[in-house]
């Protein structure tokens, strides 16, 4: 009963917004090209539907991509740490700086080195900027925290550093992995966003360049249209990340676990 | 020689604290030894000492041959939560590349000595506190080890269970002839599981005294037991 309710009430609310929106649109008369009504957002989405879905692709590929490179960074980089503290104190702080920085200010320098004509790796480099750090810092955590008598205990059974890595800290992190994957997944959609209004016209051709043409050219429902099928994406993502969370965790991490009653 | 002799040993710790400082004394072979002390009295650290897992600021650790093998049992089970508890028990044993086969049996009969047989492929989460000290008492003991190391092991459990596990752990070290060094605050069962009892100070912790009891079987309730306890209080309680 409860597990409906809580399904079923955020849709109630979702529907009943939806109409408040298209009623407010019609009687207040609000011109399209300043608020279209819902079903003019849906009408646009239907029309272009076959040009937004490769839209869509485009724009998920360079996600997936910039959220690969950086989990394989990110989660290199911690174990490296993890196994040299002088590594650690050498580069953290500048992934620090890395993170600080606003990708929008770095974004038109790395589409210059890597180049237009390899654009879809200079967007894939921005969205793993994004992404790199809640891994790296989550990951270094995680394996910073595996259980100290557990390690003494290995330590005492003649445990390589390798074996204690693999046996031990790697599974003790992947809680606090999983929980950076999914900040992680709707970070690297925000970094191919920020990346295809940097590269603007002519090169990219994901959902963020349909919103930027869209606007320009006031078709404002393609735009909504554009824009839920992003927000759709981010929650996509967020779901498959936490579905993964879930499979793994369920039976013997306490986020997953239930209380008994 | 006594399998190990430790002398004047001291430890201090990073921040200044001097744990221990003139730690002397001996283990023989297949004795049970309690070191019994007040809490923070460096009774943890003498055994981090022993395990090798911490080294001595002064004074010497000697063995009478190589260190023999050891088993680590901590205050918490220290298992793996992802693991079984057939896996968790046969950690020592993957670690020292023992085939695969070899090591689900030694496992397996490690579990059933702690009586868990039914429990091999329960993860930890499913087991109670006493569930759970059994499998790490069960993966030490898996290893075959010649010195076991313990730490306090059934402090956080009540009192059944405390006693269930003593009368086990008395019969398994007796059966496997382990040499035992077992850390406890617990005057009763310092007196009914150990040979001897090393009494320790506070913080600088050294032995104040050193107490054989009798040899054979003890009863808890009987006036001989009543006897050796009182003797091992009054040795803690004595000021120094």
């Amino acid at each position: 009963m409860k597990r409906a309710a809580s399904l079923l009430l955020p849709l109630l609310l979702g529907l009943a917004l939806l109409g408040l929106w298209e009623g407010v649109v019609a009687v207040r008369h609000i011109p399209p090209y300043v608020l279209p009504a819902p079903s003019a957002i849906a009408r646009a989405l239907i029309a272009n539907f076959a040009s937004l879905m490769l839209s869509l692709l485009s724009t998920l590929t360079v996600t997936l991509e910039g959220f690969a490179a950086a989990l394989v960074a990110g989660v290199g980089l911690a174990i490296a740490f993890s196994q040299s503290r002088t590594l650690e104190r050498m580069l953290y702080p500048y992934a620090v700086v890395l993170q600080v920085t606003p990708v929008v200010a770095i974004a038109p320098l790395i589409l210059i080195w890597v180049g237009f004509e390899r654009i879809d790796l200079a967007l894939a480099l921005i969205a793993a900027l994004v992404a790199f750090f809640p891994i790296l810092s989550n990951t270094t955590l995680g394996l910073k925290s595996a259980d100290f008598h557990l390690i003494d205990l290995m330590r005492l059974y003649g445990a390589s550093r390798w074996q204690i890595l693999w046996r031990v800290r790697l599974p003790s992190a992947l809680p606090y992995l999983l929980g950076a994957m999914k900040i992680a997944g709707g970070l690297s959609l925000i970094g191919a966003v920020v990346a295809e209004f940097v590269a603007g016209s002519g090169t990219a051709t994901g959902l963020a360049w349909r919103i930027v043409e869209a606007g320009n050219r006031l078709e404002i429902a393609t735009l909504f249209a554009a824009l839920l099928l992003l927000a759709l994406l981010g929650i996509a993502l967020f779901a498959g990340f936490s579905l993964l969370e879930w499979a793994l965790l369920r039976r013997w991490h306490e986020s997953a676990l239930r209380p008994q009653p | 020689m006594s399998l190990l002799a430790l002398d004047r040993v001291a430890k201090r710790f990073d921040n200044g604290t001097e744990a221990l400082k003139d730690l002397s004394f001996t283990v023989g072979q297949g004795e049970f030894v309690s070191l019994l002390g007040p809490s923070g009295c460096g009774k943890s650290t003498a055994l981090r000492l022993i395990a090798g897992l911490a080294s001595p600021d002064d004074g010497t650790l000697q063995w009478k041959d190589a260190r023999p093998d050891l088993g680590f049992v901590f205050q918490e089970p220290t298992l793996m939560p992802w693991a079984d508890a057939l896996t968790n028990v046969r950690l020592p044993l993957d670690l020292q590349k023992i085939a695969h086969g070899e090591a689900e049996a030694r496992a397996g009969n490690a579990l059933a000595r702690m009586g868990l047989a039914s429990f091999a492929r329960a993860l930890p989460r499913e087991l109670s506190g006493g569930m759970k000290m059994r499998v790490s008492i069960a993966r030490a003991l898996a290893a075959r080890p010649r010195l076991l190391l313990m730490d306090e092991p059934f402090a956080a459990l009540d009192e059944p269970s405390r006693q269930g596990l003593n009368d086990d752990l008395k019969r398994l070290a007796r059966e496997d002839s382990i040499t035992v060094i077992f850390v406890t605050h617990s005057v009763t069962e310092a007196t009914y599981l150990s040979d001897r009892v090393l009494v320790m100070t506070p913080r600088p912790g050294r032995i104040k005294a050193d107490i054989a009891l009798p040899p054979g079987p003890r009863e808890r309730l009987s006036p001989a037991f009543a006897q050796s306890q009182k003797r091992v209080a009054d040795a803690l309680l004595e000021p120094t």
